[in-house]
């Protein structure tokens, strides 16, 4: 069991994805949304991804399914049971081994009933009836269509969705937003059971507070990178256990802490600084910061800053 | 109660119509040079100015245009719709002669047009940008604005002059007796002006469920389906026709009067003996009863027509369904 908690489900590596589209005109150009992003989720553990909207997290979620739309392109490596994730494995093993928790309902087509659209195109009917037992969904629920689902029961159905079959990797694209705080403690106590029964958990969301409370490690993402990955226990200590600036800004601006927001925008994609991409708003920054940044090991976490220690 | 309120709703709509086409029918007729004698009679005729006037008088020429249109609006609510003075039989036997062709004319080329348009529409929309995509949107972009007479004389020149594999004309083989007729002799007269009756709709459905598929394709729950493994035949299956065959459907039953209007067109090329050659002959001759005759036909098939989309869509679309 020991054995079977440390296994590396999926390593990302340097992972770099970006667009190519019409700028000005008929100029085609080269959009980089991510940017050498490397993170790791291990068996029976629950990683958060937090950052701000618009940083490119779901870029992330797609480019790890292999649902990334024909004009992207892709460069680094990932690796799934330490075996190379290519396109054609992910084909294979999305929907089996890789399960999806998208966002919201609309992700469900709206003229499929519910215990069909959760069945899938693999998955048995007494599969879903146990799975909507388990959440507390009535019988009559695989007979409805997803607008007739509330909030809630949408969010299970998603939930069952990604159970249907034996996952050993789920993704969670912001699956909270817009619940309420009982069932967002509903979704997050499921998560924490797939990760006990041994699945790895890739959390994506933009709230902090509930990377806190869900996730054993976060990774801090920035302008389409992944700036700090540490415990969720130091950010629970407070900014001084952090090692990133970014990281520690993000601790002072939540409402419990100073409510103190970091001043700037993040960089736009197609104008990124060189170097350090928080530099322009770092208050540390010297011309150290002007090189390449590699992802660094301190203090039992990963940060990409020069200066942390 | 809501069903029994729809229904009155529609009716009450179906007769508003009917007595508005039949107003603006007579306003038009009776503004246009149309002259009833003179189309009765033939411009060459011989007979005497006192027997004209007898002929004005006995038909009620002389009334003023509102009592004229309520008499012929009470005749044809009691059932006489009025002597065709082309064919020299009462306008409703002319009609229920000819509409048997044309309901089987128009149904083939509705069936034709919605099956092959919806077929290239969902082909061009998977090959979105490829060269599939766009043959068939080049194809149907000329189909579509090709006059319907036009592709019919081409058809007509090439397949059936040129290479003799269709008759040049009519519904029925020439110097056989209607028993004699069999219901393939009928089809095999059928298939040309109904394949160039459906052009138009092929071409405009075609373009119509192309689009539609595109915009399903780019809906975040198709991505959720591919994010769970579903290959694109799956989807197709799955979710693609699911989600454009309604809007498809829809499209094609609202279609009904361009296909009404179709036909007066293709039957005339093709002599095919139905209510749109009718019509065509009709308004050469000033044939005032039977063209307003089929003016109320016309408008009753395309009621039918619309209406036959809403209830489908009633029936068919569960978001809908609360409203019945």
């Amino acid at each position: 069991m020991e054995q079977k908690t440390k296994q590396e489900i999926l390593s990302v590596e340097e992972l770099s994805v970006s667009f190519s589209m019409y700028q000005k005109g008929l100029r085609k150009g080269n959009l980089e949304v991510l940017h050498k992003l490397s993170l790791s989720v291990r068996a029976g553990e629950i990683l958060a991804v937090a950052g701000s909207s618009g940083s490119g997290k779901s870029i992330l979620a797609h480019a790890i399914l292999g649902i990334l739309p024909g004009n992207a392109c892709m460069d680094g490596r990932m690796l799934y049971k330490g075996q190379p994730l290519t396109e054609k494995e992910k084909k294979g093993l999305r929907g089996r081994e890789i399960a999806f928790i998208p966002q919201s309902v609309d992700y469900l087509d709206p003229l499929m009933r519910v215990g069909k659209q959760v069945r899938g195109v693999r998955g048995t009917k007494e599969r879903q009836r146990e799975l909507f037992r388990k959440y507390g969904l009535e019988e009559g629920v695989e007979r409805k269509y997803p607008f007739m689902l509330s909030g809630g029961m949408a969010r299970r159905v998603l939930i069952a969705s990604a159970l249907m079959e034996d996952a050993c990797l789920i993704v969670a694209d912001e699956p909270t937003p817009g619940l309420s705080e009982r069932l967002t403690e509903e979704t997050l106590k499921s998560f924490r059971e797939m990760a006990d029964a041994g699945c790895a958990v890739l959390l994506i969301t933009h709230d902090i507070d509930l990377a806190f409370k869900a996730a054993d490690r976060i990774a801090v993402f920035y302008a389409g990178t992944v700036v700090e990955i540490a415990p969720a226990e130091d950010f629970r200590k407070g900014k001084e256990a952090l090692r990133h600036p970014y990281s520690r800004a993000f601790l002072e601006a939540l409402p419990q802490n100073e409510f103190c927001p970091l001043p700037g925008f993040q960089p736009y994609a197609a104008k990124l600084p060189k170097g350090c991409l928080f530099a322009e708003r770092c208050r540390e920054r010297n011309e150290m910061c002007m090189g390449e940044i590699p992802m660094r090991k301190v203090r039992g976490g990963e940060v990409r800053c020069v200066h942390a220690r | 109660m809501t069903r029994l309120k729809y229904m009155g709703k529609t009716v009450l709509r179906l007769l508003t119509l009917l007595i508005a086409v039949s107003i603006l029918s007579f306003l038009l007729l009776e503004a246009s040079p149309v002259d009833p004698l003179t189309a009765y009679i033939g411009t060459d005729s011989t007979l005497s100015e006192e027997a004209k006037e007898e002929i004005i008088r006995h038909w009620g020429l002389k009334e003023p245009p509102v009592t004229r249109f309520l008499k012929w609006a009470g005749n044809f609510v009691c059932g006489d719709w009025g002597e065709s003075i082309t064919y020299k039989k009462p306008v409703k036997t002319v009609i229920a002669e000819r509409l048997k062709y044309s309901l089987a004319l128009m149904l083939a080329a509705w069936l034709f047009s919605g099956i092959l348009g919806y077929a290239f529409g969902m082909l061009a929309a998977v090959r979105q940008g490829k060269l599939t995509d766009k043959v068939i949107k080049t194809f149907s972009l000329t189909l579509q604005s090709a006059p319907v007479f036009w592709i019919g004389l081409l058809f007509l020149s090439f397949f059936a002059v040129r290479l003799g594999w269709f008759p040049i004309g009519l519904a029925t083989p020439m110097g056989k007796t209607a028993e004699e007729v069999t219901v393939f002799d009928r089809i095999y007269h059928m298939i040309l002006p109904a394949v160039t009756l459906s052009v138009l709709g092929t071409g405009k459905t075609a373009l119509y469920t192309r689009q539609k598929f595109i915009e399903i394709l780019n809906k975040e729950f198709i991505l959720y389906a591919r994010a769970r493994g579903e290959s694109t035949g799956q989807i197709i299956w799955r979710h693609g026709i699911r989600n454009t065959l309604m809007p498809a459907v829809t499209v094609q039953f609202a279609s009904f009067s361009e296909l009404f209007g179709g036909i007066a067109l293709a039957e005339s090329v093709f002599s095919y003996p139905g209510i749109g050659s009718a019509l065509t002959a009709a308004g050469l001759g000033g044939d005032v009863p039977l063209l307003l005759g089929i003016a109320v036909c016309s408008a009753v098939f395309v009621f039918a027509g619309n209406l036959a989309a809403n209830l489908l869509y009633l029936v068919l679309e569960p978001r809908a369904g609360s409203f019945v």
